[in-house]
């Protein structure tokens, strides 16, 4: 961790968002806070006093003191190893599957790269694996429910659940897996006719011992229904707490204004001092002549915004853009203007006159002085709406730029309020109304979002908007505390954005992206840090032997599992110690594997962009069913081999070897993780040179 | 079909009369078929293929490996390749009735009265008949399709050009006779791999790069070299050797090989290929990628490239007219020509882009060009060789794709080939769909206003989403109960109710939420194959309830054999469990447990495991039997089954 002082890849996020917990400045990220909070206060304890600017990566860190703050992911990624040893080691009750469990996940290159750095991912996994083992401990605790070590390992089953989800989406995935696994348990526990009578019985007969006839169903739905209620308590109710209390502490610590802002509604930002919205004293009514910004009523669209770039040939026509922008701006700045005349509504000696429900009026854009204008052009990326320009100078445009403002339900005549009133705009001409698409404009629109006009009248949020900032000198301000949203409001409003945000995070144009099938052959890797040959170069990249090994078990394993889950239905009869090793083949492993497909496949079904180590929690449970799938069939292969008289050692040797192997591996293709300098893999004269099995490896 | 489906399924006459009449009196189904639209051919399949497996399985109790039994199984899994090879929403039926398919599978290698040989043979007969048929009778459908459309066409720019070299005239009509080898001296266009935004040619002319861009960034001032999609003399390349200054072709042709390093000439101009280290015009992060000018600046021309044939079968492949594809790589630093895809601004008169790139990040199409006109360059003056250029390339033989290739291509296009998400005036949600909150105007007579108007009727959708609630609720309840052992229905009676629910609630479901994930436009007509299962179980939940729960009620207070009573039978029997039953159960310990679960799985076996206990046969005597009784025909069963609970009980409670 000391060595290298430069920070790598996707430090550049996470590192400055613990930088903005501990200078408390409001920041917008697509996964929830609680990583982020943890590296910040692992920040902080350590004495990091968040000036560092993390601007890109490649810059030294200098003084700044990051150790704390690496320290505490790779403790957690450490921590992997523990857990999956005691998972695999409950799961079989075998030493030797949990010690190559143990092994894969020590030796493996990724994890150990992964950990190194100031990332999400060492925390999120920890999370997992931890709620992955006090999964398996509590149902290990099946046969003394209430007991002390199985609410024990009940709540911490739960504490680990909000952990993961905590720290990132991904983190739903355990959820659906412990889910699973609660409901299966519950359906024995349900179909076990025993159950009222043995454990329950006795107490309740002690209390009401007149009334048996009732009593067997009473015992049945007190006792299903106390499981039931622990259950609901330890896994929805305490993560869900625990869940909302990270964000009740995030809100809390974050109460300055900040680069994220924009992202969220206007009431929201209301609550972040320094925001111009914070304590905001503005003039109540729209007015001729007033100066606004407006805002789409959608989450995470922004402000329309003009600037003085037109749109390319061929786009439409040639004329300037607009668009929505998610961050403050004065190119946001719109004037308000009575459609038929040109004089200066804020000349001190005309009356005030409000804008009303119904108006017919022009926005002129203040930086720009063009008018918002739209016209039959088709949009340029949704055909079937309007075109929507800036047209005009100096404020004289034609008929195409009068739009009647209205506000949503409510009558005509009224006043409008800023910040309160839910507008629409209706172009006059052709009828459509201003919206926003929500797709991102290519590069000739700087990325920001498309402002249509739609013909389709349709009822959506697309096309209202409100009124934020307000200045008009002729208006008395008014104080505005009353936006403060509740607590539920910002917690929906922030996983609105955080959703939308996801989904926009896709692949751009001809960008190389990572494909879900790359993951599991170790197919290509991802350069944390340098590129040319004098660089020190760290590369992310699994540990080939292990992965391999680890593919190859998943194979291994649905063929040796339905070969026994077969012969079972055909009620073969399996002698003792085969009928042991089947069932911790049939479950503890097919918990593993259902782990492994729960982490795995819906990333073939996300539309967003996706990375290498998205795999790693999947490929913590391939490691884990690779130990236990080996210790079996090597236990399987000594007791076939029962009659040699060297058969013992069988299970032995082959353990040995597998950890001896994948050891070498490691020394092989340690350099990978812990940083290597000179020429690159294809040149003889490098380090890794020989070892670049696969074409598209690049270190 | 509907008829045919409800009483395979098991269940009266009466109820199967209901489904097609609720099926023929649907509005939306009406519409739908009135017009040449594939929501007609694809619903008669979806329910072919269940109705099949439905008879396949009936059939499986008294006669399999029968004429009949294989005739409804490979018309099973012809079925189901009709319906995906019509629209691939087809596939979610396909995949239900191999689902139901694997459960009866499973179901009967636990069938311990058979064979190891003959469970084997049954496994075997439903892989061919269920995976192997369907494949190819899809294969086939592409076949025919390729066969028939074998002339250029509309969408030929779609396909690469190899597949447009195979269409009758189109690029066949240029192709044909060019030779196969390039070799050093070969006149060639380029054509990028990518095809997005558009296709096009690598490309070159007279203007060169500005001194300066917009944003201040300087260039190098040098012959720019872009992307066009238009078929242009400049769009012509020589291919040299380093090594040679004759462009060309030698007598023999010299081929080149993947990994020999050429040098590419303009044709037009005569200027070499060349990257260097100068950001790219619109994509500062690449290299710039131009035709060498020498301005005698200490920029020295770098213009060797290494050919990189991606699809080679040896590292000595030879580069190939229209087959192979290429990458070039760069000698000197290693960048791989790419098309960048944006347009350039109006000093590159808006072609597109093209760059070198330093990262090779494994295959993209946009770094892959093939060859698609050839020729071997004869003329050594550069006037000739510009009339030549010019000259269109001659014809003759053609060149065939195999059709596996032609088809795996047409196949990846079919499914990565991505509409506009375009918003449209009649687009709905499928929450819309379940509520029939949105309707379709197919036609409109402009002057009389007559009209064609796609819109479900409001009744059927109701009630069928209604029965579905109902089917839900009542299934979760007996599961329950079965759960705690209390039987509320026969067994053959329950596994009919599921076997109904699988193919009716589950054809409805598997056809209607994987339209939650889609991203393309949505219109109300994508419901009605979910709409149509939907309605079967109507009838299904209504005779279910008229059997079952009215009885249910009536007979309440009738003595021990009748319906009502176990209830009230198991409440009792609770009573002498506990009376009795909590000691012994302790001294027996978990053995008898065992028993139990043993005789509870022997009873299911002897119970119809098919869904239904009686072969047709059977079934006609109890027909019979009703029509001169007025009882419910399953009434023995029942009793023998509620004989056998009694039993249990019994057992239990001693």
């Amino acid at each position: 961790m000391r060595k290298e002082i430069r920070r790598g890849w996707d430090e550049t996020h996470f590192g400055k968002m613990g930088s903005y917990y501990i200078n408390r400045t409001f920041f917008f990220d697509v996964h929830p806070p609680l990583g982020k909070m943890l590296i910040g206060l692992a920040g902080h304890l350590s004495g990091y006093d968040g000036t560092f600017l993390f601007q890109k990566p490649g810059d030294e860190y200098e003084h700044h003191s990051y150790l704390g703050m690496r320290g505490f992911c790779a403790f957690l990624g450490a921590l992997l190893i523990p857990f999956a040893y005691l998972t695999v080691l409950e799961l079989s009750q075998s030493l030797p599957a949990a010690l190559l469990t143990a092994a894969l996940l020590t030796f493996d290159t990724g994890c150990l790269t992964l950990s190194q750095y100031i990332l999400l991912d060492p925390i999120l996994m920890f999370f997992i694996m931890a709620a992955m083992l006090s999964m398996v401990k509590y149902n290990s605790c099946a046969n003394r429910p209430f007991s002390a070590p199985w609410w024990l390992w009940l709540s911490l089953t739960g504490v680990n659940l909000a952990g993961a989800l905590g720290v990132k989406f991904v983190g739903l995935f355990i959820i659906l897996q412990v889910g699973w696994n609660t409901v299966s348990d519950l359906w024995h526990l349900f179909g076990d006719l025993s159950l009222s009578m043995i454990t329950h019985m006795s107490g309740i007969r002690q209390i009401m011992p007149h009334m048996p006839s009732t009593l067997h169903w009473l015992g049945l739905q007190v006792t299903v229904g106390k499981h039931l209620t622990a259950r609901i308590l330890c896994l929805i109710v305490l993560p869900l707490a625990l869940y909302t209390a990270t964000y009740a502490v995030h809100f809390m610590v974050l109460n300055k204004s900040g680069p994220g802002d924009g992202f969220f509604s206007s009431a929201f930002q209301a609550r972040l001092s320094g925001n111009n919205l914070h304590n905001a004293s503005i003039p109540e009514h729209l007015a001729y002549g007033s100066v606004i910004t407006v805002k789409s009523a959608r989450m995470a669209v922004g402000y329309l915004h003009s600037h003085r770039h037109l749109y390319p040939e061929g786009i439409g026509a040639r004329q300037q853009q607009v668009t929505t922008y998610l961050h403050k701006d004065y190119n946001n700045l719109w004037i308000i203007k009575k459609h038929n005349t040109n004089s200066d509504p804020l000349d001190p000696s005309l009356p005030v006159e409000f804008v009303r429900h119904g108006d017919v009026i022009r926005l002129e854009h203040k930086e720009t002085s063009r008018n918002l204008h739209s016209h039959y052009h088709e949009a340029p990326l949704t055909r079937k709406h309007y075109q929507v320009t800036g047209y005009g100078i100096n404020g004289t445009g034609d008929s195409n730029d009068f739009w009647r403002i209205e506000v949503v339900n409510r009558k005509f005549g009224n006043r409008i309020k800023v910040l309160r009133s839910r507008i629409r705009l209706i172009h006059l001409v052709t009828g459509c109304v201003l919206g926003s698409s929500g797709k991102v404009l290519p590069k000739w629109g700087w990325e920001q979002l498309e402002v249509t006009c739609t013909p389709y009248l349709k009822e959506t949020l697309n096309s209202i908007w409100n009124v934020e900032d307000h200045i008009n000198p002729k208006l008395p301000n008014i104080s505005l505390d009353v936006l403060q949203p509740s607590f539920p409001e910002i917690m929906l409003e922030a996983h609105m954005v955080m959703i939308r945000g996801n989904n926009g995070l896709k692949p751009k144009g001809n960008e190389f992206t990572s494909k879900p099938w790359h993951w599991p052959i170790n197919y290509q890797g991802l350069r944390f840090s340098g590129i040319n040959d004098t660089d020190f170069r760290v590369y992310l990249l699994g540990n080939p032997v292990v992965w391999w090994l680890n593919l190859l078990s998943i194979a291994l394993y649905l063929l040796s599992g339905s070969i026994f889950a077969v012969a079972l239905q055909r009620g073969a009869r399996l002698p003792a110690e085969v009928e042991g090793l089947s069932q911790v083949l049939l479950q503890g492993g097919g918990q593993l594997l259902l782990g492994w497909m729960m982490h795995y496949f819906p990333f073939f079904l996300m539309g967003r962009i996706l990375y290498f180590h998205h795999y790693f929690p999947a490929m913590l449970f391939s490691s884990m069913l690779t130990g236990l799938l080996w210790d079996i069939l090597l236990r399987l292969c000594a007791w076939s081999l029962a009659s040699f008289s060297l058969a013992g050692h069988v299970h032995t040797l082959g353990i040995l070897s597998l950890l001896l192997g994948i050891a070498y591996s490691f020394y092989l293709f340690h350099p990978l993780a812990y940083g290597m300098v000179g020429p690159l893999a294809q040149d003889p004269r490098s380090p890794m040179a020989g070892l670049r099995w696969l074409e598209s490896w690049d270190f | 079909m509907a008829y045919q489906i409800v009483w395979e399924l098991g269940f009266s006459h009466c109820a199967a009369v209901g489904a097609a009449l609720l099926i023929l009196i649907e509005n939306a189904l009406i519409t739908q078929s009135r017009l040449m639209l594939l929501e007609s051919a694809l619903i008669f399949f979806n329910l072919l293929a269940v109705l099949s497996y439905l008879k396949f399985s009936n059939s499986q109790k008294h006669g399999p490996f029968s004429p009949s039994w294989w005739f409804w199984l490979v018309l099973t899994g012809v079925a189901c390749a009709c319906a995906v090879g019509i629209k691939y929403v087809g596939v979610f039926t396909y995949l239900l009735v191999l689902g139901v398919a694997a459960v009866h599978a499973w179901h009967l290698i636990g069938d311990q009265t058979l064979s190891n040989v003959r469970v084997l043979c049954h496994l075997l007969a439903r892989a061919v008949a269920l995976l192997v048929i369907p494949v190819l009778v899809y294969l086939l459908f592409f076949y025919v399709h390729l066969l028939l459309l074998c002339r250029s066409g509309p969408h030929d720019q779609i396909m690469s050009s190899a597949f447009q070299a195979s269409l009758e005239g189109g690029l066949a009509r240029i192709t044909q006779g060019q030779p196969l080898e390039v070799a050093y001296g070969s006149q060639v266009t380029l054509k990028n791999a990518f095809g997005q935004p558009v296709p096009c040619w690598l490309h070159s002319h007279q203007s060169t790069y500005p001194v300066i861009y917009e944003n201040g960034r300087g260039s190098s001032h040098q012959q720019q070299v872009t992307c066009y999609p238009f078929k242009d003399v400049n769009n012509w390349w020589i291919v040299k050797d380093p090594g040679r200054h004759q462009l060309v072709v030698n007598n023999p042709p010299r081929p080149v090989r993947h990994g020999d390093i050429v040098q590419l000439v303009h044709g037009m101009t005569t200027r070499l290929l060349n990257t260097h280290d100068v950001a790219a015009p619109l994509s500062p992060h690449s290299q710039e990628v131009s035709c060498y000018i020498d301005y005698n600046v200490s920029m020295p021309a770098q213009n060797l490239w290494r050919l990189d044939i991606v699809n080679r079968e040896s590292d000595t492949d030879v580069w190939k007219t229209i087959l192979s594809e290429v990458r070039f790589v760069h000698v000197n630093t290693s960048a791989i020509l790419k098309l960048s895809g944006a347009p350039l601004p109006d000093w590159g008169f808006r072609q597109l882009e093209v760059v070198g790139e330093q990262l090779s990040r494994g295959y993209h199409g946009s770094t892959v060009w093939s060859v698609e006109e050839h020729r071997y360059g004869r003329s050594q003056e550069q006037k000739e060789r510009e009339l030549e250029l010019h000259s269109p390339t001659q014809t003759d033989v053609s060149r065939n794709l195999s059709f596996m290739a032609r088809f795996s291509e047409l196949q990846w296009r079919l499914l990565t080939v991505r509409s506009d998400d375009s918003e449209h005036k009649y687009s709905s949600t499928p929450l819309d769909w379940v509520m029939l909150d949105t309707s379709i105007a197919y036609w409109l007579h402009p002057r009389t206003s007559a009209q064609i108007h796609l819109l479900g009727n409001i009744v059927i959708w109701a009630s069928a989403s209604l029965a579905t609630l109902v089917y839900a609720l009542l299934f979760i309840w007996y599961l329950f109960r079965r759960r705690r052992r209390v039987c509320d229905l026969p067994e053959d009676c329950w596994l009919r109710w599921a076997l109904a629910g699988a193919l009716c609630a589950g054809g409805w479901a598997v056809n209607y939420v994987p339209f939650f994930m889609m991203e393309k436009t949505l219109f109300l007509y994508h419901y009605l194959p979910a709409l149509t299962f939907q309605i079967l179980l109507l009838p299904v939940v209504l005779e279910h309830i008229s059997d079952h729960l009215c009885r249910y009620g009536a007979l309440a207070a009738t003595p021990p054999w009748g319906y009502g009573s176990r209830g009230v039978l198991n409440g009792d029997s609770s009573v002498m469990q506990m009376g009795l039953g909590s000691q012994a159960r302790l001294c027996r310990g978990s053995e008898d447990e065992a028993n139990e679960g043993c005789r509870e799985r022997k009873v299911a076996d002897v119970h119809g495991r098919w869904g239904r206990p009686f072969g047709p046969g059977e079934r006609q005597e109890q027909r019979e039997g009703e029509g001169n009784m007025g009882r419910d025909p399953e009434q023995p069963v029942v009793r023998g089954r509620t004989a056998w609970c009694m039993a249990e009980i019994n057992q239990e409670a001693l």
